[in-house]
């Protein structure tokens, strides 16, 4: 049986690794794009961000000033006990990022959408989001936190089958010109695309692929896994570099996921994860034991079934 | 990095000190700067509510951002790091806060666009200065010395809230524009646009169009 006190500890210290600790996968993409950009302003940026990084770590302090909208991905297997049951695991959810935007502090960055309501915590109507998933064998449950940002740089475009890869190409283009500009893409990002699906699905399968994947991680696709290098270098060769100066550090990665769609369309959607890509994952065994880890591990070859049945 | 220029500038600067600032140099600030964005300009600009300090005699310096920060019960401040907004959904309110607050320095992010640099920034002899990034939040939070004030927290919330900052080797920030108001940004998009070209070449209009304000990638947004 897992305890809310161990979900709590767990949560709140989730939270704070997020905000304050660059994932190292993120980091080596950025150092050796530090290496390779020659655009003077470009580089400058890139520089900066890396002692900002260290700064933040030295201090103990959030990276970014926006510190995103704190959401929660949980994978339960499926023999997980939860105390409580899953109401339970979601109050406290509710309640580690209340606390813990003050503890770190973060910024209270969620608002109603109308009347601007801040309880100055980034807890109200359906934040922190919540999602999940299950996967066979397993009494543990993954607790994934992602603190993404809200404004630029995501965008969604319903293609079809003849708009081909020319067309896929062609809105990977347009999306990340559009909010590379000024750098407000906040990049280099890792780019998450998602194909398929319904409008939702494609932006939910686009998003876990910007932030549930590593950098330096391939779809298991041999194809797709081609694709997402060929719009890695696409995106680097446009000219264009930090914060929209001349430069080639667009993309530090680029990430795509594919869901079955209707017959008559190829939905797309393209997510930037920035400079500031802040994820954490845990996981808490049955017994009660807490590991961290840098990668998410949130595709596996479950999520990605494609059959009825699954073979355990 | 040589070739980039490194300025220390008070966060009241006279009028030479600002006419001597060129896009693209590296500055830091001395002195104490404000947050102000929508729920501020609305307030005073909209709603005429009166200025809670002296402005631009407490600071010349308009900070777009909101820090991570609470306000400890017994009064204090826990400030972590600070990170500048985009700056272009304020241009409805910019040219009459620059009258209003007497500020010469704007700090944000993503600069705002050369028309408002040409009506009113340059009248007011006023320059933008960007976060780098972005951001470089946690670099920023250290040149944080002490809040001085909190304006309109219970109001606007701490988001939207006024803070009063003083602040020492604040930066870095990159000045995007200048005393004629000239842009950074404008002149490196256009350096880039040949090239943006060239990456679509290969490349195929979407088969349903879209109802849009442009389709020629060497635009600005904003």
């Amino acid at each position: 049986m897992i305890k809310n006190s161990q979900i709590y500890d767990a949560a709140i210290s989730l939270m704070s690794k997020a905000a304050i600790e660059i994932p190292d996968d993120y980091l080596k993409g950025l150092k050796k794009a530090s290496q390779e950009e020659d655009g003077d302003l470009s580089n400058f940026v890139l520089e900066a961000m890396l002692e900002n990084y260290e700064a933040a770590k030295e201090d103990n302090r959030a990276m970014c000033g926006d510190t995103g909208c704190p959401r929660w991905y949980v994978k339960l297997g499926n023999e997980a006990k939860i105390e409580g049951g899953p109401v339970s695991l979601e109050t406290t959810l509710r309640k580690a990022t209340a606390d813990a935007t003050v503890k770190i502090p973060l910024r209270p960055n969620r608002v109603h959408p109308l009347w601007r309501t801040d309880y100055d915590n980034n807890v109200g109507i359906g934040a922190p989001e919540i999602e999940y998933a299950f996967e066979p064998d397993g009494d543990w449950i993954d607790l994934i936190t992602v603190h993404k940002g809200g404004l630029f740089g995501t965008d969604y475009r319903m293609l079809f089958p003849s708009d081909g890869i020319e067309g896929i190409k062609k809105f990977f283009l347009d999306t990340i010109v559009a909010f590379g500009k000024r750098g407000l893409a906040c990049q280099p990002a890792i780019i998450g695309i998602g194909l398929g699906g319904s409008k939702d699905t494609c932006m939910v399968l686009g998003k876990r692929a910007a932030c549930l994947r590593i950098v330096g991680d391939k779809n298991p696709d041999p194809k797709i896994s081609m694709l997402e290098e060929e719009l890695k270098d696409l995106g680097n060769s446009i000219g264009m570099g930090a914060m929209g100066f001349i430069g080639k550090s667009m993309v530090i990665d680029c990430n795509i996921e594919v869901g079955y769609c209707h017959t008559g369309g190829m939905q797309m959607s393209v997510h930037a994860f920035c400079l500031s890509s802040r994820r954490a994952v845990a996981r808490i065994h049955g017994d009660g034991k807490i590991t961290y880890r840098n990668n998410p591990d949130w595709f596996t070859d479950y999520q990605r079934r494609e059959t009825v049945e699954w073979q355990v | 990095m040589a070739s980039l220029k490194k300025v220390f500038l008070n966060t009241n600067p006279t009028k030479d000190e600002i006419k001597n600032i060129n896009i693209g140099d590296i500055v830091y600030l001395n002195g104490s700067i404000y947050t102000a964005r929508e729920g501020i300009y609305k307030k005073v600009l909209e709603e005429h509510a009166d200025l809670p300090l002296e402005l631009p005699k407490e600071s010349a310096t308009n900070f777009h951002c909101s820090p991570a920060a609470v306000q400890n019960e017994n009064g204090d401040f826990n400030l972590g790091a600070v990170t500048a907004t985009a700056s272009f959904r304020f241009s409805r309110w910019i040219g009459d806060w620059l009258k209003i607050s007497g500020a010469k320095l704007i700090i944000g992010k993503g600069g705002m666009s050369i028309e408002d640099y040409k009506q009113n920034f340059v009248p007011c002899g006023a320059i933008y200065l960007t976060t780098v990034g972005y951001g470089t939040g946690a670099l920023l939070g250290r040149g944080v010395k002490k809040v001085r004030n909190l304006y309109w927290k219970k109001e606007l919330g701490l988001a939207q809230a006024m803070w009063l900052i003083d602040v020492e080797n604040f930066g870095p920030f990159i000045a995007e524009s200048d005393v004629l108001g000239n842009s950074l940004f404008e002149r490196e998009n256009k350096k880039i646009s040949e090239k943006i070209t060239k990456a679509y070449e290969g490349t195929r209009p979407a088969v349903l169009k879209r109802f849009g304000e442009t389709s020629n990638p060497e635009d600005e947004l904003i």
